[in-house]
């Protein structure tokens, strides 16, 4: 089961194996693994199985696609029609979707076979994944470590080999914090590449979902599959269609890597930065140059994102509210007793906490000192960005300043889980494209990735940088061993 | 004291777009409750709003209208606010930079023309609405509404009555249905005011306190609910009160104002710019564009109407009330050539009769060219203004033209001066004493004279013909 | 800066969330400590540094004035608390 998306895309092309083979294994293995990992909230065999045949009939047609008929999940955040769509809150937990979001539909155009829905941390806050309504994640190299989050879902069942691809989404490191800690590989793309049209919001101006996989080359597929304009979403980008896996075999030669000063200080793990150094070598062996670069900023995203997102995570979360679908308090007096007790009883801790955070920015006499310096500082992060692009074609960096911790360390400590974010934060108020890859394991055999950062639109160079070091490295290539409980 | 009321005014007009301004739905007024919200209306989660083209351009229209300035650039932010009339729990609107700052209106207020300022006006989304008929003791909400375009019209506090409040509402209402960007059905909630009410001491420059009237639907509860206000503002400060801010609610049935809620409980709207919308931009070529497509306007046609047809400024600010009244009127001076004669017409008979009824130009039968026929026949003195007035009523009742009911009427007017001389040679002998006291120089015993002529002709003979022959014989 | 039990419990009125008193001393200990990480962000300098809302400087797409929706009352009221004759039921809204 450790087939890549490319390996099943040619077994599928060359009738080596159909898409109902394909998707029985997978399920099974669902089934056996997911009661230990928790990274479902929803699976859906019968309907995984008619849309595996229907794709096993538009290959006997002529009209397969490069996808067709691939197993996938979709983080719980994206909206499906029909099924089941949480957002890994109690608050929607008997919300069936109505529509499709555009990542969705795209992806059953492409004729990617839905199994489920994967676990979140709730409307994607949190970096653990211990935010879930439906209950924490394990990560599956190490049954007591958080898998990360908010996309630990997505994450754990692609590193379980429970499903070759799965989405995600990243506001603040949801998609690369994750493939970090379950060792595979996850793209953020550039902010207004992948419609948001569906996807719920948490963060409206920080959100963009991308694809987590085994390899860059997978994630490369599947955002050909992701991206693209929608007009339904407002800040999608128009810039046509183009072809993510066109720079894979680009050599690295001649390439200039920055690495960030403010990176690799004393808050960062002495073993994820020998890793790190370790994989710097390896970009040097292929080709690459080596510059120092600067991001003076970095520290400031950390106060800037938790202004920014919780403003926005506020309002955005006003419309549940138990009048027209999701968790309405059997018991209330009057109109604002429902209002407080649906939500109050549907929310989560750290959904709470944010909303409050994000009301009191913009409340009355409070908006200029917090949320306008937030954006102000917000434009200061990203000509930082600017500056730095200046000297070198890539970024790169940690993803985090260790390895997963243990489920339950930082749960108390929302301060301690922020400070955390520092490496990933940055880029999402930047709106840049950047990708985790995985670049070895600690001594414990958690997983550690690196962080590639590229310049607005460079997902393809990205793609094609992280395809170059996993020619010569096998570390996306390791899987878990696990046993299914009896 | 003396007292000095200032009043600005908030119009919200709803934009007559056919879909709604961050969605495809149909704005169509009437439809089953909920049919026509969609799942970005209803605020499903993971929607997102797209901005309708044809809401930005009613916008602009306006904003080049009353002379205002058009932002190039403008931003949309976020109402935040909980009430279940309002899916998302807030109201995408303009805060910081609405689409049009500036402007100004003219009213009329009796002889006076004045100068209202506008404040800014910006683009925004409707609520839907909420019924309160007994559901089991809960309230019904219908979403059809929410998402309709609406402009919010803002003044300053340039309005000093009642009368100018009105004033400046219907100069607004004739502009904004007159450029079709509204269609100005009040039932329905297409033109609604808010109006800012505050006294202070003549003289006195700082502002009083003001109370805010909501959603008022009609010309005449605005000018009963200031009227209200005013007099209650009054009466509690002279009897040692302060005024508190307030939002309120006017009651028609009792024709009093009640407090909805009280400065101490007003939102915090957690204004913050939408992130889900970019900066609107408009180019000096969609400014061209719908300044290309502005029809005249109806201040620059009333100076036509006056220059042209030599009609008074008065009449040609009735007749430009409205395009299809001036319409009415342009349709008829083509065919008549006599534009005072067809103005007083107009905004005298017409008008009145259709006020009687209560009926709006377009559901009358009476054709401008029709009309024009009757006035024609009194400027060749066919008629006199009495049997004019006749052919009128028989006009309005049935679908024949003036010389039709002239002819089946007899009403034609006798200038006939033979037989005029006849009767006028008859009053002179009847009235000795008349004929005495003229003499004498009084001369109203003429009119007493022409009048008699006049009564013996059942109305027919032409009065100043009735006139100068009298001169004559009694020379 | 510090925020008060009244503020915690202004700006949970504020966002609808029901709290009780040992919620608010506990958000209000929290909060606080979230804050302190904020404050790091008031000592610098942003004097001119015009506020980025959006990471691309694009302006909005518009969309032609046509009626696309069809009605789908029915799909979306399957998943609503409670509705009657097509109506979305809420407790009495009293003006």
């Amino acid at each position: 089961m450790t087939y890549t998306l490319k390996q099943l895309s040619d077994a599928l092309a060359s009738r080596q194996v159909s898409s109902r083979e394909i998707t029985t294994a997978y399920l099974e293995r669902i089934a056996a693994l997911n009661p230990t990992l928790n990274a479902f909230i929803t699976v859906d065999p019968d309907r995984a199985l008619a849309e595996a045949d229907a794709a096993d009939m538009a290959r006997a047609a002529g009209s397969a696609g490069a996808l067709t008929g691939i197993p996938l999940a979709h983080k719980d955040v994206f909206v499906t029609e029909g099924m089941l769509t949480t957002c890994g809150s109690k608050i929607l937990n008997n919300f069936v979707g109505p529509y499709d979001a555009h990542v969705v539909s795209q992806c059953r155009r492409a004729g990617l076979v839905l199994v489920g829905k994967t676990n979140m941390d709730e409307f994607a806050m949190g970096s653990s994944n211990e935010n879930s309504a439906y209950g924490a994640v394990k990560n599956p190299w190490d049954l007591r470590a958080i898998p990360g989050g908010s996309s630990g879902g997505s994450a754990a069942a692609v590193a379980a080999r429970l499903v070759p691809v799965a989405t995600g989404t990243d506001t603040g490191g949801s998609i690369r914090q994750p493939a970090s800690h379950c060792g595979i590989t996850g793209i953020k793309p550039t902010y207004g590449k992948v419609s948001r049209y569906g996807m719920v919001a948490y963060a409206s101006s920080l959100d963009q979902g991308g694809p987590m996989a085994q390899t860059a080359e997978d994630c490369a597929l599947m955002l050909n599959v992701m991206a693209g304009f929608d007009g339904r979403d407002s800040t999608c980008l128009d810039h046509g269609d183009e072809d993510y896996t066109r720079d894979l075999n680009t050599p690295l030669k001649g390439v200039k890597i920055g690495l960030p000063k403010e990176f690799f200080t004393a808050g960062l793990d002495a073993e994820v930065a020998a890793i790190l150094q370790a994989a710097i070598a390896q970009f040097r062996t292929l080709g690459a140059e080596l510059v120092e670069v600067s991001l003076p900023k970095t520290e400031l995203s950390i106060p800037a994102y938790y202004v920014i997102a919780p403003a926005e995570a506020s309002s955005n979360l006003s419309r549940y509210d138990g009048v027209r679908y999701g968790h309405r308090a059997a018991d209330y007096k009057d109109l604002n007793d429902m209002y407080e007790r649906s939500r109050a009883e549907g929310f989560g801790a750290e959904v709470k906490r944010r909303i409050l955070v994000g009301t009191y920015v913009l409340s009355h006499g409070y908006y200029d000192a917090y949320y306008l310096q937030a954006q102000k500082i917000r434009r200061l992060i990203a000509q930082d960005f600017e500056a730095a692009f200046t000297q070198c074609d890539f970024i790169l960096g940690p993803v985090a300043p260790t390895a997963a911790f243990n489920l339950g360390e930082k749960t108390n400590d929302p301060v301690q889980m922020y400070l955390s974010d520092i490496y990933t934060l940055a880029v999402n108020l930047a709106g840049l494209p950047a990708m985790s890859l995985p670049a070895g394991f600690t001594q414990q055999g958690r997983p550690v990735g690196m962080q590639l950062i590229g310049r607005y639109f460079a997902e393809a160079q990205l793609l094609g940088a992280a395809h170059q070091f996993q020619q010569v490295t096998d570390w996306h290539t390791r899987a878990p061993v696990l046993t299914p409980l009896n | 004291m003396k007292w000095e009321v200032v009043i600005g005014l908030e119009v919200h007009t709803q934009l007559s777009t056919c879909s709604k301004i961050f969605s495809g739905s149909s704005t169509a007024f009437g439809a089953a409750p909920n049919t026509q919200a969609s799942a970005v209306d209803i605020a499903l989660p993971g929607v997102l709003p797209v901005m309708n083209r044809a809401a930005v351009e009613k916008a602009i229209c306006f904003g080049l209208a009353v002379d205002a300035h058009i932002n190039r650039t403008s931003v949309f932010a976020r109402k935040n606010y909980f009430y279940p009339d309002l899916p998302k729990g807030y109201q995408i609107s303009q805060f910081e930079l609405p689409i049009v700052e500036g402007g100004h209106i003219n009213i009329v207020v009796g002889d006076t023309v004045k100068t209202v300022q506008l404040t800014r006006a910006h683009l925004e989304e409707d609520a839907g609405k909420s019924l309160h008929e007994d559901f089991q003791g809960m309230t019904g909400i219908d979403l059809n509404r929410a998402g309709t375009p609406l402009l919010e019209i803002v003044s300053e506090p340039d309005m000093r009555s009642a009368a100018e409040a009105v004033a400046y509402a219907r100069a607004l209402y004739t502009l904004v249905t007159w450029l079709g960007m509204c269609d100005g059905n009040m039932q329905e909630g297409s033109f609604r005011v808010d109006a800012n009410v505050s006294v202070r001491p003549l003289g006195q420059a700082e502002l009083g306190t003001r109370r805010e009237i909501k959603n008022l639907n009609s010309f005449r509860f605005l000018e009963q609910a200031i009227n209200y206000e005013i007099q209650w503002q009054i009466d509690l400060l002279e009897d040692g009160g302060r005024v508190q801010q307030a939002t309120v609610l006017f009651d028609p049935d009792s024709g009093e104002t009640r407090v909805m809620r009280t400065k101490e409980d007003a939102h915090d709207y957690r204004y913050f710019p939408d992130p889900d919308l970019l900066p609107l931009v408009i180019t000096e070529a969609d400014i061209d564009a719908v300044r290309a497509t502005l029809p005249e306007l109806p201040a620059a046609m009333a100076v036509r109407f006056a220059e042209t047809y030599g009609v008074s400024a008065y009449d040609a600010g009735l007749l430009t009330q409205s395009l299809a009244l001036a319409q009415y009127f342009e349709a008829a001076v083509a065919l008549c050539p006599q534009g005072k004669l067809l103005a007083n017409w107009v905004n005298g008979e017409l008008a009145a009769r259709l006020n009687r009824e209560d009926r709006a130009l377009a559901a009358c039968s009476l054709s401008a060219a029709r009309l024009a026929g009757l006035v024609a026949r009194i400027a060749d003195g066919t008629l006199s203004s009495k049997l004019a007035k006749q052919v009128f009523d028989a006009l309005w009742d049935s679908d024949l033209d003036a010389d039709a009911i002239i002819e089946r009427d007899g009403l034609k007017q006798v200038s006939d001066s033979g037989a005029i001389e006849k009767l006028v040679d008859e009053a002179i002998a009847a009235n000795p004493k008349a004929v005495e006291e003229f003499r004498a120089g009084k001369e109203k015993a003429l009119n007493a004279l022409a009048g008699q002529v006049m009564k013996a002709s059942k109305g027919k003979a032409n009065p100043a013909q009735v006139q100068d022959i009298l001169r004559q014989r009694l020379q | 800066m510090s925020l008060s039990t009244t503020d915690v419990s202004r700006i949970a009125g504020l966002a609808r969330l029901r709290m009780n008193e040992a919620e608010i001393i506990a958000a209000q200990g929290q909060l606080n400590g979230i804050f302190g990480l904020i404050e790091a962000m008031q000592a610098v300098d942003t004097q001119g540094v015009l506020p980025m809302a959006h990471p691309q400087e694009a302006s909005l797409r518009l969309r032609p004035d046509a009626v696309t929706e069809t009605d789908r009352r029915a799909a979306y009221q399957a998943v609503a608390p409670a509705v009657e004759k097509g109506l979305y039921l809420v407790p009495k809204v009293i003006e």
